[in-house]
């Protein structure tokens, strides 16, 4: 942890870092919602022995194996992007982050690739129940894939579990269970991975519905539909559920983060929802400027309050109040919490100047302190505010923020209206010459995508400045490499990455068009 | 249970898992190797066939290595820290190396995939050269060490800016990058004898055995002979100060015997499989070369962990050299990990159940052509 920190090396390693995410996340969730969409279809089949079902099944499977094929390209980079980008990182929390990541290499990756062999290469070698179990546990894997690297995920957002042990100058884990159920961990899991199944089942309605524009394979696509039409409906109620409690728990965790995606500069008692607004560009470092509030909006009173504290006249914070401080409310000022970093990581230097020079009885003594619960408490949980030096550093770009967040509730609410007509339709017969509403239906495959990959940019954009939310400062986690090194290979991710999600794509269109037929026997 | 053991059994314990998963991927890189053979199908037909014996095999290799990877963030962090972000240009090219691979089976063969099959075959030779050769290389710096330093606060840093690739050009690590490719491409090759039953290509990856076992025992014996005469990188227990000592890896064989052993053992399978199939004809030579690779490799990463050595050397600030005593995770992490390392031999059985059942029968033409999902 060094004092000089070169900035534009933390913004390549930020981008290269989103950037790698980003295309990760866009093969991940059809992944998750697919498999399970693909297991209900051959348990009908298996159940009614009807070859359409066999047929269903296995064209759904191709296009969860192309699928699947790039998303695993990508996973890889993440997970050497943790060493090899943000190393200061991986020592600091590596203690309580690296075993997530071993237990899903462990559990999770390998029931996922062995039984995809057989889903794919056993249908005339195995019995045809085995050949299900197969099925159900890739689905079952790949869900099982997401909850550890979520758990992680949840644990930089809200650490728990740990404590900081000096001697070797990072967090070491106390407690595996309060990191595997920290209900920020869970929560997460659960949203998550049901926005997986919203994204398949809006995937698999909108394929479906071109069959029918198309006039081709109508049995085929009906069929189709009311699987994930079930599913995507279930799934979307749920999924707003869950993130409703997400937004609770990031009022209670992350109030900087909850502030910006709801755009509230100023708190206040009743606080109200702001449904519709138009965000000020970046905070003004040489005005007063990141302290005005927001002129054109659409304000619904006292909901926001209720929302995050089930409470009408809760106080919630504001940006403002959480940068200056309030007195009231006992919120501490970001100046006032990068003092008390400064001298939390002072005293670690000291400590560790004190062993370097044999200095026992100041050793001792410092040891001793570190161990305290006041100084814990009262000191060393600032220690990531000690690497700021600007208060307004702690604010996250407040109109991302919350354009995405918004745009994310929006499409939740609208996949719920999807899926309720879908299944009705189908059930009054009249699916077939709703030529419009079949093109909505097609048309709102990329907004999936979009609401998915906006949720992720309110996570974490939103919790930036910080990696480890109060203990480590992006700037401070960065690997000690050329920011030129990086811009390399941050072009040369982008330019494979395109070339093979061209190719994905364009595979997975020709597939489409081809149809069950050949997909199938 | 665990909780009865002391620290330095935990990390122990913890290398040993490390090698062992180290050792089977080196075995797993067959895959790579006979990616590397695609040409000894000389029709479309042929080709086929060896993709797609290759095709069902390509996930293990690849999440053993992100488990390897994850495996060792988990139990020796610094290590992770250190080298990921330190030899940055190895290990970018390594990872390049396998994105390309992993969508290569799965497009290659289909309608519209953009690119071409050609550069999808292009991208599984380049996999399987590159990728074994710098994976051999990087592994090989375990013994050679590296130019980087460690702060009293663990933060790491390089102090070359060729960040890794300096490690190319120790001839040293090139004798066990070389080593590893050819060894891959054996494997291959005695894989797909076992895998295969097709006269053609049978007969070629007969002849193929040859020029490749032979520059494989070439480039391990240079490096194993050379490995046992060097200096080694030592730490004394109690003071825990890293000096250089002579003959260092051949000490810690005679130190440990039963590691000795598993190298000659290792050794000895390998040759016998090799032979088996190179003077007899055999099928089953995989099966007593790949056990021999799994032995020998596993000793191989004993020696550079066990008997008080450092398993990642700095030459550029020898106290800095990481020990698997220093660079691991706490006690409790190891502990609780160790709780999950109980899963491994049932993902063994449940990977030999599936794998048995899908090689149940040798891949033919005729049996391609019944199969819906072909590379
Ligand atoms: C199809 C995608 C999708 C849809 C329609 C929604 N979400 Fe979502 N949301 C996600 C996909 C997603 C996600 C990609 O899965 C995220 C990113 C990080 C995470 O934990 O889940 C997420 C994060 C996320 C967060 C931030 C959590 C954090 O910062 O840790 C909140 C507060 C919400 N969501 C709330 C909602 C609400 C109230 C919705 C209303 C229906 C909603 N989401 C619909
Ligand atoms: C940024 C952190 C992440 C890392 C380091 C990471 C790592 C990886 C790796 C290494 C693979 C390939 C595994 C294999 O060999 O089979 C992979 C695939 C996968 N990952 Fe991630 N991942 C990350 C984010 C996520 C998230 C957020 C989810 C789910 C919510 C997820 C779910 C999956 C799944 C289901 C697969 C299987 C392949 C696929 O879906 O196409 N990953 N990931
Ligand atoms: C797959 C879904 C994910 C997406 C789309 C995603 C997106 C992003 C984005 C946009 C950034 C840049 C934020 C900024 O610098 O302003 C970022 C940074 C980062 N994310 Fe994620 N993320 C995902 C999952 C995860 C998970 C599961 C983890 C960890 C377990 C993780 C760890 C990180 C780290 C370490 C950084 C870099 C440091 C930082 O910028 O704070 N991400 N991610």
């Amino acid at each position: 942890m060094t004092e000089q920190f070169d900035y534009s090396l933390v913004d390549w390693s930020r981008a290269q870092f989103a950037l790698t995410a980003m295309y990760h996340w866009l093969f991940v969730p059809l992944t998750l919602g697919l498999g399970f969409i693909v297991a209900f279809m051959e348990t009908i089949y298996l159940k009614t022995k009807n070859p359409e079902w066999k047929r269903i099944t296995k064209f759904w499977m191709t296009l969860f194996g192309i699928n699947f094929a790039i998303g695993v390209a990508t996973g890889i980079i993440l997970e050497f992007e943790f060493g090899t980008n943000w190393s200061n990182y991986s020592w600091f929390v590596g203690d309580i982050f690296g075993a997530p990541l071993a237990i899903e290499g462990i559990m999770a990756f390998f029931l996922e690739s062995t039984f995809i062999a057989v889903m794919f290469f056993g249908w005339n070698k195995v019995s045809p129940k085995f050949h299900l179990v197969s099925t159900w546990l890739v689905a079952f894997g790949a869900n099982l894939s997401a909850l550890w690297i979520l758990v992680a995920n949840g644990w930089m957002q809200f650490p728990a579990g740990m404590h900081f042990n000096p001697e070797t100058a990072r967090n070491e884990m106390l407690n595996f269970w309060e990191v595997l159920f920290s209900p920020v961990a869970i929560n997460k899991f659960l949203h998550t991975i049901t926005s997986g199944y919203v994204l398949a089942s809006v995937f698999v309605v909108g394929v479906s519905a071109w069959f029918l524009i198309k006039k081709r394979n109508e049995q085929f696509a009906v069929k189709s539909m009311i699987v994930a039409g079930v599913f995507g409906l279930l799934s979307s109620l749920f999924l707003a559920f869950s993130g409703d409690t997400s937004a609770r728990l990031v009022a209670q965790k992350q109030p900087m983060k909850f502030a910006a995606f709801e755009g509230l500069y100023n708190g206040s008692h009743g606080a109200p929802l702001m449904a519709f607004g138009v965000i000020p560009g970046e905070k003004d470092s040489t005005s007063q400027n990141y302290l005005s509030d927001i002129k054109i909006k659409i304000e619904i009173p006292n909901v926001l309050s209720y929302m995050a504290y089930l409470d009408p006249n809760a106080f919630v914070p504001g940006i403002n109040d959480l940068v200056d401080g309030n007195k009231e409310q006992g919120i501490m000022s970001a100046t006032e919490k990068m003092d008390r970093g400064k001298l939390a990581r002072k005293a670690l230097r000291e400590f560790k100047d004190a062993k370097k020079n044999g200095d026992t009885i100041l050793y001792n003594q410092l040891k001793a302190k570190f161990a305290e619960p006041a100084f814990q408490e009262n000191y060393f949980k600032y220690f990531g505010y000690g690497f700021l030096n600007d208060p307004k550093d702690l604010i996250p770009n407040v109109p991302i923020s919350f354009y995405s967040f918004h745009i994310m509730v929006l499409f939740g609410f609208y996949f719920i209206i999807m899926f309720a007509l879908v299944l009705r339709f189908i059930y009054k017969g009249s699916l077939f010459r709703k030529r419009k509403f079949l093109y909505l239906l097609l048309f709102s495959i990329p907004l999936a995508y979009i609401a998915s990959q906006s949720g992720w940019v309110v996570a974490e954009v939103g919790r930036q400045p910080w990696v480890i939310q109060d203990y480590l400062p992006t700037v401070a986690a960065v690997s000690q490499i050329d920011a030129s090194a990086v811009q390399i290979t941050f072009w040369l991710f982008f330019a494979v990455f395109t070339a093979l999600l061209i190719a994905e794509i364009k595979i997975m269109t020709k597939q489409i068009k081809i149809g069950p037929t050949e997909g199938g026997n | 249970m665990f909780e009865s053991l002391s620290l330095l059994a935990l990390q122990q314990y913890w290398w040993i898992i490390i090698s062992l998963l180290g050792s089977l991927l080196v075995f797993l890189m067959f895959v790579q190797g006979g990616q590397t053979l695609l040409h000894i199908g000389k029709t479309e037909m042929e080709r086929t066939i060896l993709v797609n014996s290759l095709g069902r095999k390509w996930e293990f290799t690849f999440t053993t290595l992100v488990t390897f990877g994850g495996a060792f963030f988990a139990s020796f962090p610094l290590f992770y820290s250190t080298s990921f972000g330190g030899a940055y240009w190895v290990w970018m090219a390594i990872l390049f190396c396998f994105i390309i691979q992993a969508v290569s089976y799965e497009f290659r063969s289909k309608p519209q995939n953009f690119l071409g099959k050609k550069v999808y075959e292009t991208f599984l030779l380049i996999n399987g050269a590159l990728g074994t050769i710098l994976i051999g290389t990087a592994v090989a710096t375990f013994f050679t060490g590296s130019l980087f330093s460690v702060s009293d606060l663990n933060s790491s840093r390089w102090e070359v800016a060729s960040h890794g690739l300096e490690a190319a050009l120790n001839l040293h690590n090139l004798s066990l990058g070389l080593a590893v490719f050819f060894l891959a491409r054996t494997l291959g090759l005695l894989y797909f004898i076992n895998n295969i039953n097709n006269r053609p290509i049978l007969d070629r990856a007969y002849k193929q055995l040859w020029l490749n076992a032979i520059p494989f025992l070439f480039f391990f014996l240079t490096f194993l002979i050379w490995l046992l005469v060097r200096d080694g990188f030592a730490y004394d227990p109690v003071t825990k100060v890293v000096s250089m000592e002579p003959f260092k890896y051949l000490h810690n064989l005679l130190a440990m015997p039963v590691v000795t052993v598993i190298l000659l053992l290792g050794v000895v399978l390998v040759l016998y499989g090799l032979f088996m199939a190179m003077f007899k004809a055999a099928t089953k030579g995989i099966w007593f070369t790949g056990i021999g690779t799994v032995l020998a490799v596993f000793s191989l990463f004993l020696i550079a962990g066990f008997n008080n050595t450092a398993f990642y050397p700095s030459t550029f600030d020898l106290q800095s050299s990481l020990t698997i005593e220093n660079s691991s995770s706490s006690k409790y992490t190891l502990i609780a990990m160790s709780y999950v390392s109980l899963f491994v031999p049932f993902v063994f059985a449940y990977i030999y159940y599936a794998w048995k059942a899908i090689d149940k029968t040798k891949i033919t033409e005729e049996e391609l052509n019944n199969e819906h999902h072909k590379y």
